[in-house]
């Protein structure tokens, strides 16, 4: 269920940089998601519809980018990305691992038209 | 007519954690320390919540409680009203968390200056709340021994952001199979260091390293 904030706070910032960039239209809008944050995209996008209309970014379409989520062992300094669930390295097996991306949970740009 | 590509760059929640550093400053300035609870729906977080309260009564804690429910039922703040603390009740009409302005208006009804401590009871539900910063100082999230050692390695997100974990439930261990190194590899992959307490709100066992854990800050 918060697939709706969120889709509202896209729409709310989208609409708040074309206004600003005095566009007539958004055509499309760039997402970049780390694979940590949790969203799912078609709740978004059916959300998306729903609340563009009659604003700027209606029938903008949404294009999400995922950034996987990017380990590095502590032990053999081996990078490593996740495919689901949480693993140890898979060259030494330690646990002794941090995180080096994929909270990411941004808008990156957007697309606009504008008068000439 | 012309196209253009516009750089932003911008998180997505960014209104909700500025409003969030609003409620953070508010909160500091009336010298309250604040919590945000997080868990499962069956974890525990009345009963925490209870059990905290009850210990630092005695001690002349004054607490405030902002309850998060998805329906309008006030059984968890009555309980806590029960107890003798002002609790605020913030009905989501249905979301599955609370943010940043729930809690504003929520802050807006507690007598802030009085308080020692204000525990916010979020929304029973790992996954949502853990998105968006209510404006506290720590975010805290209860596990139950019977929700399972693999939550860590399901669902790594939850983990991350976090400022303290709770394990309840561990009176149930000698009759489920929870290992519990195993679980604190899967948090501390995902959150170096984290401050854990293992604890039974039934039993009271653990309570006292995190009362004395919530001591310290409240006499910071």
């Amino acid at each position: 269920m918060h697939e709706l904030s969120v889709t509202e706070s896209v729409l709310e910032i989208a609409c708040r940089h074309a206004e600003k960039a005095q566009a007539t239209r958004v055509t499309d809008i760039y997402l970049e998601i780390g694979q940590l944050s949790s969203i799912v995209d078609e709740s978004v996008k059916f959300y998306w519809d729903l609340i563009s209309k009659d604003t700027l970014c209606e029938r903008a379409a949404l294009h999400f980018k995922k950034i996987p989520a990017v380990l590095i062992c502590q032990e053999c300094q081996q990078k490593y990305q996740l495919d689901n669930d949480l693993q140890p390295c898979p060259k030494c097996g330690s646990a002794r691992v941090r995180v080096l991306s994929g909270d990411e949970f941004n808008i990156d740009s957007i697309e606009i038209q504008r008068e000439s | 007519m012309n196209e253009k590509r516009i750089t932003i760059v911008e998180n997505i929640l960014n209104a909700n954690d500025r409003l969030a550093a609003e409620n953070r400053q508010r909160i500091i300035q009336s010298q309250t320390f604040a919590i945000n609870l997080m868990a499962s729906p069956g974890a525990g977080k009345t009963s925490f919540i209870l059990a905290t309260i009850q210990a630092l009564l005695d001690e002349g804690v004054k607490i405030g409680v902002i309850e998060g429910d998805t329906a309008p039922v006030t059984i968890d703040s009555d309980k806590i009203q029960a107890a003798g603390m002002p609790a605020v009740q913030i009905n989501t009409g249905g979301q599955c968390h609370l943010d940043a302005v729930m809690v504003e208006s929520a802050l807006n009804q507690l007598p802030l200056d009085e308080l020692d401590l204000i525990i916010v009871e979020n929304v029973g539900n790992l996954i949502c709340p853990a998105a968006f910063d209510l404006g506290t100082h720590s975010n805290i999230v209860i596990s139950s021994v019977p929700e399972g050692d693999d939550k860590p390695y399901k669902y790594p997100n939850i983990y991350r952001g976090l400022d303290v974990l709770i394990v309840n439930k561990i009176d149930l261990l000698p009759y489920i199979e929870f290992d519990m190194a195993y679980f604190q590899q899967g948090v501390e992959m995902l959150n170096p260091g984290l401050k854990t307490f293992a604890l039974s709100c039934k039993t009271g066992e653990g309570l006292g390293a995190w009362l004395d854990w919530l001591r310290s800050k409240l006499a910071a």
